[in-house]
């Protein structure tokens, strides 16, 4: 559906992406995983066919965008990180209008809209104005409104920034239902937990590169260990434990607030650290997450 | 047009596409933002009643009616009644009042507030039939605007003869002759700051009060009349006076509506440069 | 977005001063509860001083604006009309007759622009008066805050333009002194009653409604042509426009034609004020104090 070699995006003298190779197939989805500034948004909107490639090779649908941007746009949904309703029409014009660019009749659009505003959720407010509409609501119309055309791929630029956790869980069902119905999904974020449940396969991007790609489980087996010791001490009392423990685990990062111990058992690696007479305010096991492969990986943690 | 829909259709089957989205032509493109922004008139066009509808009328009576009562038909309003003399320039002005104001802030909520000329640019539409259809909008609704006036200047007993019928066209043409370049000013408007107020302060109020709307440019002085001769509503005013009152030659005439035209192409073919530069980047 | 400039007023310095104040300050502050007036609208004036400072332009179409209408009115129109009736039946030059009508005009046109565009905006998108709610500033502080900022600047306005009609000679009376009291007046009651309908105003599109009662009275009351162009019916109803009494206070005194009925075109503009600033107050405190 989507293969880029070698891409590249320049803004004058700023490179936001710089040579990047990606491939994406029929039916996956597909995850830019990467802290603000990466790079996401800009091979996102080339994918999207309205941002030129500065250099490299980009196919989109088989198709080359600086050629036949207008019709690679007509088969893809797109949701921008930045919400672009008419906050001054209501739900169903805002669907219809949208449909009408896709070369659609009244009367197709008329069902479609009526068909999207249920599987987003918005019946009952198919006739008020956008402007009234909650922030998740409006994320929902957003995401129904990049459906109108039945597109055959669907890009998603940060789809659940910014929402509560019911509202984000509520549009990852409707994106697995998605991706249930044959829609090749691509989809950036810096949470962890959206890229990991969403995507089948995702790529790490940090400062315009591509830095890891895989599986989620792939990735963290190949970067992390099964699990991970997190100690937290009093302010000012991190100082020197880092290398105190470094001995009862595979390796060991220093965050501000936190020490994490990489190792295959938290619980044996922690009655260690008790054994040694360290003493943190508070402790915690848990599994090995995108974020430890990205902290591994880069030396920084995902969201500043 | 057609052709190109069909090769389309026979693509999507090929690659066993699902997609219902294709690529429409240009000017079927431009029209649906037309429809879009008719869709938005029709649930807000009260608000814009006074703008587009009354303000001329009210211009009309106060100084046509008003102002017109004091001033006596003499050589410089061409021996006609004043209000003969200021209905045909006060469509014009209004006209481009209008437009102007339809070109700064409705068109820079478009990329900055409202950012829905970015959500159009995502569909197969490209940025320059966006902008297309944004002129027509703005060349229609001048337009409706216009007739508005025409008739009721007409109860004011404003127009001398059948060729007030062509002053519409003329208000159109001035209109969008001065409203593109608002566009593409509003396209190259990131922090828009004062920017807007200052050109409708000092660049659109003197444009009209100096433009032979009120008072023939004979009456500035000579050293700064050529301020008026490159004013784009003077070449309207000149037109739309010709068309009803008569007393203009055909080159004259042909020398307005160039420059007018040549306004009008120069601002798009910027404007559709800055629509690109702002929405593909 | 920006933060009233009302941080250095610690929050239980000002509560003890406020305790204290009925029995010292002034008569609006004994009528009034605490919650409505903190005696501190000062600081809505600072605020918009600081906020203004860097909006060069308010204060150079202040001095171009006077200068282009009043050229045109020179070159132009006082071309087609030579002579007018003015005050007291003496005739006079067309821009002379025109200019202090413009005064009065322009003094409202900026007083409406300030409290209804501005106010609208702070008040619906910029949160600005809930912030400045959070202090123990009341709405009566905001709305006399607020006012006394437009008619500051009307006064500026009202300066400038004077400047220019005297640099046009068009300043023939010492009682054209009395133009600026005047125009302060008028900034007043314009600013007051347009920042009521602020308070109404649900979306920006609503504004052409405001443009809807302004340019008619700039237009109609008899800013350029006297009150005799109208049918004697028609004069009744221009009579109530307020701007026609402003328009007649500035006319007379340009050219030092004083007579009682001036009297009762200032007390008109009064009442107005008065009345507009209490709904103001009652407004926005039925508004923001919920």
């Amino acid at each position: 559906m989507v293969e880029a070699k070698a891409l590249v995006k320049r803004f004058g003298d700023f490179e936001a992406v710089r040579g990047i190779d990606v491939q994406v197939r029929k039916g996956e989805a597909f995850g830019f995983l990467g802290p603000n500034g990466a790079g996401k948004s800009s091979t996102m909107r080339m994918i999207a066919s309205t941002s030129p490639r500065s250099d490299g090779d980009l196919r989109v649908l088989g198709m080359d965008p600086d050629v036949d941007g207008p019709r690679i746009r007509a088969r893809l949904g797109s949701v921008p990180q930045q919400d672009t309703l008419d906050t001054e029409l209501t739900v169903r014009q805002n669907l219809q209008i949208y449909g009408r660019y896709f070369g659609m009749s009244r009367a197709d659009v008329r069902r479609k809209a009526t068909e999207l505003m249920e599987f987003a959720q918005l019946a009952e407010r198919a006739d008020g104005l956008v402007d009234a509409l909650s922030g998740g609501m409006k994320r929902r119309l957003t995401i129904a409104r990049s459906l109108v055309n039945d597109p055959d791929l669907l890009l998603l630029d940060e789809p659940t920034t910014g929402l509560d956790p019911q509202a984000r869980h509520m549009l990852w069902d409707r994106l697995f239902r998605l991706k249930a119905g044959g829609v090749t999904l691509i989809i950036t974020s810096h949470y962890m937990d959206e890229v990991e449940q969403l995507c089948d396969r995702l790529v790490v991007m940090d400062g315009g590169h591509i830095v890891a790609e895989g599986s989620p489980s792939e990735l963290i087996a190949r970067y992390s260990t099964r699990e991970v010791l997190e100690l937290r001490f009093a302010p000012g009392e991190q100082g020197g434990i880092a290398e105190q423990v470094a001995e009862f685990g595979e390796r060991v990062e220093e965050l501000p607030d936190r020490v994490l111990v990489y190792t295959g058992d938290g619980e044996r690696a922690l009655e260690q650290v008790h054994g040694r007479d360290v003493r943190p305010v508070s402790s915690l096991v848990r599994r090995s997450t995108l974020e430890d492969v990205f902290l591994r990986l880069t030396g920084r943690t995902l969201v500043d | 047009m057609a052709g190109r829909d069909g090769a389309d259709t026979t693509r999507r089957v090929a690659t066993g596409s699902r997609s219902a989205g294709r690529v429409v032509g240009s000017w079927r493109a431009a029209w649906l933002r037309v429809e879009a922004h008719w869709t938005w008139y029709r649930r807000y066009w009260q608000s814009s009643l006074y703008s587009s509808g009354l303000q001329p009328v009210l211009f009309l009576a106060a100084m046509g009616l008003g102002f017109g009562s004091q001033v006596e038909a003499g050589p410089a309003t061409g021996g006609l009644a004043y209000v003969h003399y200021v209905a045909p320039a006060l469509l014009v002005a209004g006209a481009v009042q209008n437009a102007i104001g339809e070109s700064s802030y409705p068109v820079l909520s478009g990329f900055k507030w409202q950012q829905d000329y970015y959500a159009v640019t995502a569909t197969p539409v490209t940025a320059g039939q966006l902008l297309g259809g944004q002129i027509i909008w703005i060349a229609l609704r001048v337009g409706i605007a216009c007739v508005v006036y025409a008739i009721i200047a007409l109860l004011f007993g404003a127009w001398l003869n059948a060729g007030a019928l062509l002053v519409v066209p003329v208000g159109v043409l001035a209109a969008v002759a001065c409203g593109v370049p608002i566009m593409a000013v509003a396209a190259t408007t990131y922090n828009e700051g004062e920017r807007f107020a200052a050109i409708f302060r000092f660049l659109v109020m003197p444009m009209i009060l100096f433009s032979g709307t009120f008072f023939p440019i004979e009456q500035i002085p000579g050293a700064v009349r050529w301020l008026a001769w490159i004013s784009p509503v003077w070449h309207g005013t000149e037109l739309a006076r010709g068309v009803t009152l008569g007393g203009l030659g055909i080159a004259p005439a042909l020398g307005h509506l160039a420059f007018l035209g040549a306004l009008f192409g120069v601002s798009a073919v910027l404007a559709r440069r800055y629509f690109y530069r702002r929405l593909v980047v | 977005m920006r933060t009233a400039p009302t941080s250095s007023t610690t929050a239980p310095d000002a509560a003890a001063q406020s305790a204290t104040a009925p029995a010292r300050r002034g008569p609006l502050l004994r009528m009034l509860p605490a919650p409505l007036y903190a005696g501190r609208a000062r600081a809505l004036l600072e605020r918009s001083a600081m906020v203004y400072s860097r909006a060069w332009l308010v204060f150079v179409s202040g001095v171009v604006e006077p200068l282009l209408y009043l050229l045109a009115f020179q070159v132009g129109f006082g071309k087609l009309v030579e002579q007018v009736t003015g005050p007291g039946g003496q005739p006079m030059s067309y821009v002379a007759f025109v200019a202090p009508a413009l005064l009065a005009a322009s003094a409202m046109n900026g007083a409406v622009f300030d409290s209804t565009f501005n106010v609208f905006f702070k008040f619906r998108y910029n949160k600005t008066y809930d912030a400045i709610l959070a202090t123990p500033l009341g709405p009566l502080d905001i709305a006399l805050g607020e006012i006394g900022w437009a008619v500051l600047r009307g006064g500026l306005y009202a300066l400038a333009f004077l400047g220019v009609m005297a640099g046009f000679g068009l300043v023939t009376s010492p009682w054209a002194l009395l133009l600026l009291p005047v125009a302060l007046l008028v900034s007043f009651a314009f600013s007051a009653v347009g920042m009521v309908c602020a308070t109404f105003l649900k979306s920006p599109a609503q504004f052409d409604f405001v443009q809807l009662a302004v340019m008619p009275m700039f237009l109609l009351s008899t800013t350029f042509y006297p009150l005799s162009v109208y049918p004697e019916p028609l004069q009744y109803a221009v009579q109530c426009l307020p701007l026609y009494h402003g328009v007649e206070l500035t006319r007379g005194l340009a050219v030092g034609v004083l007579d009682v009925s001036m009297l009762g075109h200032a007390a008109y503009l009064l009442a107005l004020a008065a009345v507009g600033a209490y709904f103001t107050a009652k407004r926005l405190a039925r508004l923001l104090l919920r």
